[in-house]
């Protein structure tokens, strides 16, 4: 079926996406906890930085990420000093790129999900005794799971797709880097690469797929177990 | 004891100032028609809106109080608030929901068991289910037995029948008449119904556009004149309570024993000797100068005249006085001429039976 490189492209990819996604969505959950109920100066300000990736071409994405993150980057010497944490070439400097890229999808489906949560049944959790916390975890995020969920497939689903901000930031080093998109691209610069680049496209499309129907799949299950039409 | 003295203005330039203290027993209606700031009032004491100024406590515990600045929050009211909509968590099952608030209730020294209160609302066969699954009248059930399980120190009920259909709420209404019978928890109780609070409460304070303009026992509340135009003219009358005297199987008629006298209405179903409020409302009252002969009235009552208060547009205010009771009669300000209608005068008052029906004597009394 496939051949050991395109597997190690194929792992990579699903390694990229689940860790980007794992490690991007309590900071989605976060954030979009406070674009929708918070109170604070600066609001707007975030509320576009978090959406920015959307908008900006991904090269420059990639781009803004070497300069901050990089060896050299303001951010990146101090990760490589202090915790010797090195993101440029690396796996872990895939999965950055593709979490910074998925953000603002991801916080997007949650906080639509988060506005659509019966604020009525946080205060009477609170008439029961629940503290603020207590009804945040009680309450909003079991009523918010749909969007979670559905935002951590959309999330994963991008991730796997990501290109731009990935071969900018951390460049195309099979094993490493190079996840199913950039491995597509290498393929078709590669004499005789049409037969893999067409195999790698059939696991593409079979694993956006899948998440598309496991996303409606759950949605199914959660509405049917909420009530909701 | 609950005290409420409170006042707050909104932009929208509505205004509320009540002021009551009402015993920490028995259910305290919070009566007036939409706008009037019945809910306000409760949302006030669970802490969901901050009074502009005031002061809330409850049983000596101090909820809000904008002199000493103690403005307790929601979750440290320990008030058992029953929504109208009833506001059940739909990714909770039934049990889920119930012991939401029993889990979080710091162990108290009264302790409302949850068999005990599954088996007050009746409630064991839905455990499983989940809230969408529910009636209109079930959600509500389970909605209070969740508040009773929060250990409250109060319930506070947001118009808890509104939503439902006469079925519905002939459902529910035994259900927390046991309540007050059973858990002598004191209970603040928002309605605009008549029937509701004639039927549930032992006091009452009346509220119109954000002005408490009454407060009292149901009895005395429901005849005052500054009533009127919150009830309607005519559905003001006297609520009496009585005591069921005796049955008569024969015609299907009941005797109800009250200070003052005797009130035959169509049968209640309930035991001899058991309390019971009948409402008697003052258009259904004809009075006449001597003993009527040849009328189908039931219910003749010698009584005297007490008070004569004219009304605007046709209509004259009588007070009766029979023995210890008193009755009201909306009559014609030309009847009042005609029988020269005077305080002190001996006159006949007659209630037609059927104008009391068992729809307006309900369970109670004056227990508290």
């Amino acid at each position: 079926m496939l051949t050991p490189e395109e597997w190690t492209a194929v792992l990579l990819s699903l390694k990229v996406a689940f860790w980007a996604t794992f490690w991007s969505l309590p900071v989605a959950v976060a954030t979009a906890w406070l674009l929708a109920r918070g109170r604070f100066p600066g609001r707007g300000l975030l509320d576009g930085l978090v959406y920015l990736p959307l908008v900006l071409p991904k090269v420059v994405v990639g781009y803004l990420l070497l300069i901050s993150l990089g060896a050299r980057g303001f951010i990146g010497q101090y990760l490589d000093a202090w915790f010797g944490i090195k993101l440029i070439f690396t796996t872990a400097g895939a999965t950055v790129a593709a979490a910074v890229v998925s953000f603002p999808l991801t916080v997007n489906a949650i906080r639509l999900a988060l506005e659509a949560v019966d604020r009525g049944l946080e205060v009477a959790a609170r008439t029961l005794g629940a503290s603020r916390i207590d009804v945040f975890f009680s309450v909003t995020l079991p009523l918010m799971l749909p969007g979670i969920l559905s935002g951590a497939l959309l999330a994963i689903a991008s991730a796997l797709g990501e290109f731009g901000a990935t071969i900018t930031f951390v460049s195309n080093i099979e094993g490493q880097t190079r996840t199913i998109p950039l491995a597509i691209y290498s393929a078709t610069h590669m004499p005789d690469g049409d037969a893999m680049a067409l195999r790698l496209t059939v696991v593409s499309i079979l694993l956006a797929l899948g998440a598309l129907l496991l996303a409606s799949l759950v949605d199914r299950r959660i509405r049917a177990l909420l009530g909701r039409a | 004891m609950i005290e409420i003295d409170i006042r707050l203005a909104r932009p929208g330039g509505f205004a509320l100032e009540a002021c009551f203290a009402t015993p920490g027993s028995g259910i305290t209606a919070l009566f007036g028609r939409s706008g009037a700031g019945k809910t306000t009032i409760i949302q006030a004491v669970a802490g969901v809106v901050r009074p502009d100024a005031g002061r809330i406590a409850v049983e000596g515990e101090v909820f809000f109080d904008s002199e000493r600045g103690i403005d307790l929050p929601i979750e440290a009211r320990r008030t058992g608030y029953v929504f109208q909509d009833a506001r059940l968590f739909p990714h909770l099952t039934v049990e889920g929901n119930l012991r939401y608030g029993e889990r979080r209730a710091r162990i108290v020294a009264r302790r409302i068991g949850f068999d005990a209160v599954v088996e007050l609302l009746g409630i064991g066969h839905l455990l499983a289910r989940r809230p969408h699954t529910l009636s209109g009248g079930e959600r509500q059930r389970v909605a209070i037995g969740r508040a009773l399980l929060a250990q409250p120190r109060l319930l506070l009920m947001d118009e808890p029948l509104a939503a439902l259909d006469e079925a519905r709420k002939a459902e529910i209404l035994p259900y927390v008449e046991r309540l007050r019978g059973e858990m002598g928890l004191p209970v603040l109780y928002v309605s605009h119904s008549v029937d509701e609070v004639m039927r549930l409460a032992d006091r009452i304070a009346v509220l119109r556009e954000g002005r408490q303009v009454a407060f009292g026992t149901v009895g005395e509340v429901m005849a005052l004149p500054e009533v009127v135009p919150v009830i309607g003219r005519l559905d003001i009358g006297r609520v009496l309570d009585c005591v069921v005297a005796r049955h008569d199987g024969d015609y299907a008629l009941s005797d109800l024993a009250f200070p003052g006298g005797t009130l035959r209405v169509p049968q209640v179903d309930l035991p001899v000797g058991a309390p019971v409020r009948a409402r008697v409302r003052s258009r259904d009252v004809a009075l006449a100068l001597s003993k009527p002969q040849d009328v189908s009235m039931l219910n003749l009552f010698p009584a005297s005249v007490e008070e004569v208060r004219l009304q605007e547009g046709p209509y004259a205010d009588v007070t009766l006085a029979l023995g210890e009771g008193r009755l009201s009669s909306t009559v014609t300000r030309e009847s009042v001429e005609r029988l020269g209608l005077r305080p002190g005068l001996p006159v006949w008052a007659m209630v037609k039976s059927v104008a009391v029906d068992s729809r307006h004597a309900g369970f109670g009394g004056p227990n508290s």
